[in-house]
């Protein structure tokens, strides 16, 4: 067992008895475990909400797209400030409303906004088939930190089973207290790794930031700026759009605004927010300096550019260390995954079905469905050889069908009926099918299109769609009188 | 929740939120260049770096103006 393999069961340890820790004195109803009893404050809601920031995403993924494909991976810089800019006015909307409802998953809110069980179910369904995307690539870049640190004597494969097992005992152990406790060791760690990884290796390789971007674009020029056609400015700027737009409605994210003690959290964390994600600056660099130190990873092999390089720059035990911290930024923002996933079939898709279960129940069936969800995601992690950004993008064009309609909601009374708001949000989802398992874009259907209009992302092309049957079907539709009937049977006591 | 109404309104100054976003996304096709560097970066990363940060900033402006406008009105 290599001294890094060592350093990273420790670090596992230390967070398995973080978690203990953290659910002493709460007992484990479905509130406690999934929205933490609506009592945390600024910091614990900043870190679940940084937890987009640092995730196996940013830091496998941001660093192998830095790495494989240059001026397009910053579009993960700039998609972050503007949700959260969004955030400032969006956010403290939803809690209002959600609050003395005592709601617990996103779908409970469209459920109570548009007086709709449908709506609710179809909700879910949307917010558990994006998640499933987003928890593969976390345990894809499990199985890498695992494989990698072990120096290849533990497989990918192996290491794809035995992060998905830990994950699981993780999250049936802790609840989200647990996330926001271990959030915080995953922070202070990963902010400490990426800014020492993130000067020392332009530095020491290189001389400095100047000369190892120059050294780039005289071996591959071009690669700092966004091709003509392709990753071109037209796709860059759709799928900044469409990720910001999508950023709140991950079901996750959405329901860790339920965990807030008061609505002045969001508007601090909307001014802080923005810098702290600058830290991915730091991932890019890692990323760019293993370019020409560590060349010849292709495809999704890209993902690996940070441990490879961070194998040749450093010794063992810091790899171990580094690992350590990868391993966090897998297992927290796992763990929340898996908790949103398993909260929202338990609460509005099992609720839906048998109206007469306990709490109890539904809570149990919340926990038994954590390891179905996960073994479904360690599924797709094993067979797909896609890299971690594509995963996330995925995903993102999957969720952000719910924007309209959430936007639309949000009005004390919503502005269109809920049968528009179904109909879109089907509409959109069905584009998104389409064009995934066709591969369609606006290259293929118009290939005489002027080149800008080729590029959008084809998430945006199936939130037109939406918009438009939205704006169709809510003509013909009348919207709903009053809001309340719904309201009081969905709330959790 | 006596607060809640006076920070419930629109204000005017609510629209420089929108100024970065638009500053940022808008400006890609012209910053798209590597030259000039700014402080070792090329220039399209840089221009993004800077509006990230700017939106920081116009975030931390509103959030003192509805403050302030709280304590005008009837805030805790």
């Amino acid at each position: 067992m290599s001294i890094a393999l060592v350093i990273l069961v420790a670090v596992f340890v230390v967070a398995i008895g973080l978690a203990l820790l953290a659910r002493r004195g709460h007992d484990m109803s479905l509130e406690q475990w999934s929205v933490g009893g609506r009592g945390f404050g600024s910091i614990f809601v900043f870190l679940l909400m940084a937890g987009e920031i640092y995730t196996t995403f940013t830091f496998l993924g941001g660093s192998g797209w830095a790495y494989g494909k240059g001026a397009p991976a910053f579009y993960i810089l700039c998609y972050g400030a503007i949700a959260y800019s969004l955030s400032y006015f969006l956010l403290p909307v939803i809690w209002r409303y959600a609050q003395p409802r005592r709601l617990v998953s996103q779908a409970d809110f469209f459920i109570a906004k548009y007086d709709s069980r449908p709506l609710g179910v179809l909700v879910a369904l949307v917010g558990v088939a994006s998640l499933v995307p987003y928890l593969t690539l976390q345990l894809k870049g499990l199985g890498i930190i695992v494989s990698e640190a072990s120096y290849g004597s533990i497989s990918p494969t192996v290491a794809g089973w035995v992060g998905t097992i830990t994950l699981v005992a993780y999250v049936v152990v802790s609840g989200v207290r647990g996330s926001a406790w271990t959030a915080a060791l995953k922070d202070v760690m990963i902010l400490a790794i990426v800014v020492v990884i993130g000067v020392y290796l332009p530095m020491h390789f290189y001389g400095g930031y100047g000369p190892m971007f120059r050294a780039i674009e005289h071996a591959k020029p071009d690669f700092l700026t966004l091709p003509r056609a392709g990753m071109s400015p037209t796709w860059f700027i759709s799928t900044v759009l469409l990720t910001a737009c999508g950023f709140y409605m991950w079901p996750q994210y959405f329901s860790s605004v339920y965990t807030a003690r008061a609505e002045d959290v969001f508007r601090k964390n909307a001014v802080m927010l923005p810098l702290y994600q600058l830290v991915i600056l730091f991932v890019f660099f890692a990323g760019f300096a293993a370019l020409l130190v560590v060349p010849g990873l292709t495809g999704s092999d890209a993902d690996l550019s940070l441990l490879r390089m961070s194998k040749h720059a450093f010794g063992p035990a810091s790899v171990g260390i580094i690992g350590g911290a990868g391993l966090l930024t897998a297992l927290v923002p796992g763990s929340v995954i898996l908790i949103a996933a398993a909260t929202i079939i338990a609460q509005n898709v099992y609720r839906a079905v048998v109206p007469a279960a306990s709490d109890r129940s539904v809570a149990n069936v919340a926990r038994a469905l954590v390891p179905v969800i996960a073994l479904l995601s360690l599924t797709m992690a094993l067979r797909g050889g896609q890299a971690i950004v594509v995963l996330l993008l995925m995903g993102y064009n999957l969720v952000t069908q719910l924007f309209p309609a959430l936007l639309l909601s949000l009005p004390e009374r919503p502005l269109v009926s809920s049968t528009a708001a179904f109909a879109g949000i089907l509409a959109g989802e069905l584009t998104v099918a389409w064009a995934t398992i066709t591969g369609a874009s606006i290259a293929t259907l118009a290939p005489s299109a002027p080149q800008f209009l080729k590029d959008l992302n084809v998430g945006i092309v199936a939130l037109a769609m939406n918009v438009v049957v939205l704006a169709a079907v809510a003509l013909v539709t009348r919207r709903p009188a009053t809001v309340a009937s719904v309201q009081d049977a969905i709330s959790v006591s | 929740m006596s607060d809640a109404t006076a920070r419930r309104g629109f204000r005017p100054y609510h629209l420089l939120a929108a100024i970065p976003a638009v500053c940022l996304l808008g400006g890609i096709p012209f910053a798209n260049r590597a030259e000039p560097y700014v402080l070792g970066l090329p220039f399209l990363l840089f221009w993004i770096v800077a509006w990230v940060v700017a939106t920081s900033a116009v975030m931390g402006v509103i959030w003192l103006l509805d403050r302030r406008g709280d304590h005008d009105g009837t805030r805790r």
